[in-house]
């Protein structure tokens, strides 16, 4: 049989492995590597800027961004514009993601919800909250209560809209057992809906902070005197761009900070995933 | 508690899918209703446990349910509806905590009902862990942790494969030998049928009406793959759906 051969079609002689075609498109995890890139991006703005083919005024020099940053930290000047943001930053965006996921989630229950409040949410989410300074320190006077409410604000629209998606796309077969099962209304909501809508709205979360991150600058360009927004606005001012890059890092690092913290409590909240 | 059928119709958007359905679910009987895809069966098992509500005829209580039954008419779902962020102890739990039935109390009901389908070893497993016939078996599990007058099971097996469906259709054959209980049992396949079946009601295509109901007299622990009697009802049950199949194919194929 193994002989055998078809009239007409010649007779293999060399036998060749079936060619792989299959792998690929499953990104890993590769540690190191994004450190990596930032590492070797600073070296070369380092060499740029030393050998010249970078302005000074294109890009400061990042080993002068280390010591600004250093010396800030040294001389505890640090703290004094770290604590007042990371305070506005936490209680104005405690405040819009609770409220954004409390209109979300009601957004996603009841049809009243989302029919007057949807279109509301839509019309506010476009519009640059910046704009509406002069407004929130007429609502709310120039200290810390503008600052709070603009970051609300901000934080509110996407977490609201990352919410109601969630809790849209909650398995209704889960609901129908929980009816099935003669559950109350609120063992339902918040045994099967919430827990079901929980991975939805962290990663909504990412979202919502880091848009809390940039409004926290620019609440800080309402008189405020201490603040990493301020520092940055006054360096801009200025054109100290040290002082302006030692600013943006540390922006950046609590963006990165803010991150993390939620993928750990993605990690601690969402096991059942694996 | 008897459950009857009385002249339900049904109709989505104007088309009717169910007509003029009159069954007796007797208790301690196993009804089995098969038919072809898109009769209506899986819409009838939710006018049943009243998930729906019919637009004509109804379904009606006859006497009360046993003591110490949580709830009444209880589903099995074909894709098991688990909870995946609990256990399957907390799966199980979680349709006693709203009857305030808690600690040591929950903890009794869920030891025996997990020992009743073989999964004491898994309480503290989550549902990703399990296999589709394990995730099956705890749903069984939490179905009988109510104690229900009627269970109403939506296709339990079909999405599990031959050899697993094969052993569970065992352990509800031998669950319901140690404790009969009264069920609706709604499926596609007709094997299933005639070893659950105590009657076994034929649905035409839709709109769904009875066609037949048959009743098989052996009794469930003696009946087992290859009985001749049985391997005849199939046939039998082949032959009455058999054209209807075929049209609700082409049916579908049209629309």
């Amino acid at each position: 049989m193994s002989d055998a051969t078809l009239p007409g079609e010649p007779r293999a002689t060399a036998a060749r492995p079936v060619p792989f075609r299959g792998g690929g498109f499953r990104p890993e995890a590769k540690r190191g590597v994004g450190l990596m890139v930032f590492v070797v991006l600073l070296l070369v703005i380092e060499w740029g800027t030393r050998a010249g083919w970078i302005g000074n005024l294109t890009l400061p020099r990042p080993s002068d961004v280390g010591a600004t940053l250093w010396d800030l930290a040294a001389s505890g000047r640090l703290w004094e514009h770290l604590g007042p943001s990371l305070s506005r930053l936490a209680v104005g965006s405690l405040l819009g993601v609770t409220t954004g996921i409390a209109v979300g989630v009601a957004i996603g229950l009841f049809s009243y919800a989302r029919a007057g409040l949807v279109p509301l949410v839509a019309a506010i989410f476009p519009i640059p909250k910046i704009a509406l300074l002069p407004l929130f320190v007429i609502w709310f006077g120039i200290d810390e209560p503008s600052k709070y409410a603009l970051i609300a604000l901000g934080t509110f629209t996407p977490t609201v809209t990352s919410t109601y998606g969630a809790v849209d796309n909650v398995d209704r077969t889960l609901i129908r057992m929980g009816q099935s099962f003669g559950l109350s209304w609120w063992s339902i909501v918040s045994k099967i809906v919430l827990p079901g809508a929980l991975p939805g709205i962290l990663s909504g979360l990412r979202v919502s902070l880091a848009i809390g991150i940039i409004l926290l600058v620019a609440a800080e360009m309402l008189g405020a005197e201490y603040g990493i927004g301020a520092y940055v606005l006054q360096a801009g001012a200025l054109y100290d761009l040290e002082r302006l890059f030692a600013g943006v890092v540390i922006l950046s690092v609590i963006g990165v900070l803010v991150s993390w913290l939620i993928g750990l409590a993605e990690k601690r909240l969402l096991r059942w995933r694996g | 508690m008897n459950l009857t059928l009385d002249q339900i119709t049904h109709r989505y958007s104007g088309m009717p899918v169910l007509q003029e359905i009159s069954l007796e679910i007797p208790a301690g009987e196993i009804l089995c209703i098969v038919g072809p895809s898109g009769c209506g069966k899986s819409t009838l098992l939710r006018l049943i446990g009243g998930l729906e509500k019919p637009d004509e005829g109804q379904v009606l209580q006859l006497g009360t349910p046993p003591e110490g039954c949580l709830n009444p008419l209880t589903y099995v779902f074909q894709d098991f509806a688990l909870l995946p962020w609990r256990t399957v102890g907390g799966n199980i739990s979680l349709v006693l905590e709203d009857h305030g039935i808690k600690g040591r109390a929950a903890d009794a009901i869920i030891d025996d009902v997990l020992a009743r389908t073989k999964l004491s070893d898994f309480r503290k497993a989550l549902p990703r862990q399990l296999s589709g016939g394990m995730k099956q078996r705890v749903a069984i599990a939490r179905a009988l942790a109510v104690n229900p007058a009627v269970m109403l099971l939506d296709e339990p097996l079909s999405a599990l494969d031959a050899q697993t469906r094969e052993l569970l259709m065992d352990d509800l054959l031998a669950l319901w030998t140690r404790a009969p209980f009264t069920a609706v049992y709604v499926t596609h396949n007709l094997n299933e049928a005639v070893r659950l079946g105590h009657r076994i009601a034929v649905l035409s295509r839709r709109p769904g009406r009875v066609r037949e109901v048959v009743e098989i007299d052996i009794p469930l622990a003696e009946r087992h793959a290859g009985l001749a009697r049985l391997d005849e009802v199939q046939a039998h049950l082949w032959g009455l759906m058999r054209d209807e199949a075929m049209a609700a194919d082409q049916e579908l194929l049209d629309v």
